[in-house]
């Protein structure tokens, strides 16, 4: 789960990180109180939305006026951010940050993110921050500097240490980062992160250290024990089908494509997304209907799959293993009895009670084709599809 | 002998008496797997499925003399789970658990750190043996015995997989599971494979996110004369958008390293025959070891 850039640096104020004072708005009028309790000569206001890139899509500027503050926040709130990590229709900016702006020595890059080659975490760190990091490490791979700390180990003073003459730090600059890198990981830990990056991890002028920007997100399967990142959420960055299907515990995301696909499994449901692809279609979606599959479930995924209007056709790919065929097709005629289903449907069902499973599809009056390979499937769907257009 | 899973194996399940503990068990017995005790806390000296249920694992193993666990414990608890199971020092461990935090896992990997259990898992689908047993959640009668070992990331992958090499038939499937941070890996799955006098050809599942497929062709290419054995391969996700996680918390494309094709020109660099659709793996196993 990722959580705005306001949100991470409060979670990573209470770890002693040091951050720029700010606040979130998310009404223009709000925006003036702000700024008289701010009272900074210059300002930055920084749109809060899910997506990297957006300085450079208008989403942050440096204002040096208290009436230009609160003309920029009004143009922010409601703008649309567009950049290469949002959709074609981009992102509508409903809160904006307001921080104090300073002036930048040093830009350096700091992250903290799963090692999964050691099972621990690895700190990767540049002199070259304030700019795309892949760029740096295609450019310039000797400029990034990589810590692995062992799997379940701690974060040493000595680690600390190494990382900020890495950075090319010295002195009380050097101090101050290391304070702030055992913060940073401190707060990874604690809150069971899966990135926390810092880009730029500035030296201002006067020589504070300070997390100017910050990205975070989090293990989804810990959230349970992380209350106060769990209620972070902010609704409004996710599709409203991927939070109805969040709401199932059904694994679903959005494609581009106009074939929808329920398929159990992650890696089936994949593969069946590639086999798609290779006949010439395009899934609407990735959807594993994943764990215990009860007749509820299943129909919960097939109407919501049934609901994209960019669904025009849909393809079910079932191998039971955790799952049981005849729980699937149960689900599946009773969804289609409630939606009346009128789109062309290929079910492909394999594994624990298929027989079953198959004999309810085949009672149930309902016009779906049954295949009995997922090739058969992949290639019938594209074909119904396309002659639908 | 097969890997992992032999005639010698005595199997617990740990978080017997769930729901899934219960049907999995059900499954494995009817499969002839050699059950011998189940676990669940505040349930020893009772019987389920007419076996005898323990509270702990260490009781299990005085009483039973097991060497191998399947682990259904609900996702908080599973770690914990996983190293009950490594102190009672069994030889096997297999995490059927979805969902289980990271950090949890990382701990584990630290407390297992020279031990000498393996774990399999966990977010994986188990061990199977054909004619032998299973411990985990793959269907018995798709799989049948033979010589190709089948190792995967995916569960139903691994299914695919075995309904595919049908003809020539597999000694063990082993799935590794789709978490980032996990127990056994390609690596060690290739290799028991390798030193395997049951085992002709290998088949590998990967996909997207990670880099323990491109660990795996690196060690491939180090095989050579006698100790070589043919290998087929597919790599889910080639359809993936980036920075997107489809559905295993594994599978995510951060860099240009986890792409599928990425790791597909790795295995091709190393003499592997790579699927292009998962539809494909039988027929690429058959192409690899030059058989009709």
């Amino acid at each position: 789960m990722d959580i705005h850039e306001y949100q991470a640096k409060q979670l990573l104020s209470k770890f002693g990180v040091e951050v720029p004072p700010g606040e979130v708005v998310y009404q223009t009028h709000e925006a003036e109180n702000i700024v008289s309790w701010l009272n900074e000569e210059k300002i930055i206001v920084k749109a809060q939305v899910h997506a990297g890139g957006r300085g450079k899509a208008g989403g942050v500027k440096l204002c040096k006026s208290n009436e230009e503050v609160i003309e920029t926040v009004d143009k922010m709130i409601g703008m649309k951010i567009i950049t290469p990590q949002t959709s074609e229709e981009g992102k509508i900016v409903r809160r904006v940050y307001l921080e104090k702006g300073y002036e930048i020595e040093k830009e350096l890059y700091f992250c903290i993110t799963v090692d999964r080659e050691t099972g621990g975490n690895t700190i990767i760190t540049s002199k070259k921050g304030g700019m795309n990091i892949e760029e740096v490490a295609d450019k310039n791979p000797e400029e990034i500097h990589k810590l692995k700390i062992s799997p379940g180990g701690d974060l040493l003073t000595h680690h600390a240490r190494t990382i900020a003459y890495n950075l090319g730090l010295t002195g009380v600059a050097a101090k101050k980062a290391q304070k702030n890198i055992l913060g940073l990981y401190k707060a990874f830990t604690s809150l069971d992160a899966a990135l926390i990056e810092v880009n730029p991890f500035a030296v201002v002028k006067g020589g504070d250290v300070i997390a100017l920007d910050c990205k975070a997100s989090f293990d989804d399967n810990a959230l349970y024990r992380q209350r106060q990142v769990a209620e972070m959420k902010d609704e409004n960055e996710y599709d409203p089908l991927e939070l109805e299907a969040a709401r199932h515990d059904l694994n679903y995301v959005k494609l581009d494509g106009n074939i929808g696909l329920m398929v159990n499994g992650a890696g089936l449901s994949m593969s069946t997304m590639d086999i798609i692809k290779y006949y010439g279609g395009e899934a609407a979606n990735f959807m594993d209907v994943a764990g215990a599959a009860t007749p509820t479930r299943v129909a919960a995924a097939f109407k919501l799959i049934y609901k994209d209007p960019d669904v025009k056709g849909i393809l079910i790919n079932i191998f039971g293993g955790m799952m049981r065929c005849n729980d699937i097709a149960q689900g599946l005629v009773d969804a289609s009895k409630e939606v009346g289903l009128d789109k062309p449907l290929v079910v492909r069902l394999e594994g624990t009670n298929v027989e079953m499973g198959m004999d309810i599809l085949k009672n149930s009056g309902f016009p779906i084709k049954p295949a009995e390979t997922m090739e058969q499937a992949a290639q019938d769907i594209v074909a119904l599809v396309q002659e639908k257009k | 002998m097969a890997v992992l899973l032999t005639k010698d194996s005595k199997i617990i399940c740990q978080g017997f008496t769930g729901a899934q503990g219960t049907f999995h068990s059900e499954r494995a017995i009817e499969y002839n797997t050699n059950i011998v005790g189940g676990v669940t806390p505040e349930k020893g000296g009772t019987k389920h499925l007419n076996i005898p249920v323990f509270n702990t694992v260490a009781e299990a193993k005085i009483k039973t003399n097991c060497n191998a666990s399947g682990v259904f414990v609900p996702p908080p608890f599973a770690a914990d789970a996983i190293l009950e199971a490594v102190e009672a020092e069994l030889d096997l461990v297999v995490c059927i658990t979805d969902g289980i935090p990271t950090s949890d896992m990382q701990r584990v990997r630290r407390e297992m750190k020279g031990s000498k259990t393996r774990l399999v898992g966990p977010n994986c689908p188990g061990v199977l043996t054909p004619g032998v047993g299973k411990i985990g959640i793959i269907p018995g009668h798709i799989c049948k015995p033979g010589r190709i070992g089948v190792v995967s990331r995916s569960g139903t992958l691994s299914y695919e997989s075995a309904v595919q090499t049908a003809q020539l038939g597999q000694s063990t499937i082993i799935g590794i599971g789709g978490d980032p941070v996990n127990g056994t890996n390609f690596v060690d799955a290739l290799e028991l494979f390798l030193n395997d006098s049951e085992t002709d050809g290998i088949v590998l599942i990967g996909e997207i996110g990670g880099t323990a497929e491109i660990e795996g062709a690196e060690f491939i290419k180090t095989w050579s004369g006698k100790f070589k054995k043919p290998v087929a391969a597919f790599v889910a996700g080639a359809a993936a958008p980036k920075g997107r996680k489809l559905g295993h918390a594994g599978a995510i494309v951060n860099s240009g390293a986890e792409t599928a094709d990425a790791k597909k020109e790795a295995l091709k660099s190393a003499g592997v025959e790579v699927a292009e659709t998962i539809t494909k793996i039988g027929e690429a196993m058959k192409v690899s070891m030059g058989v009709s």
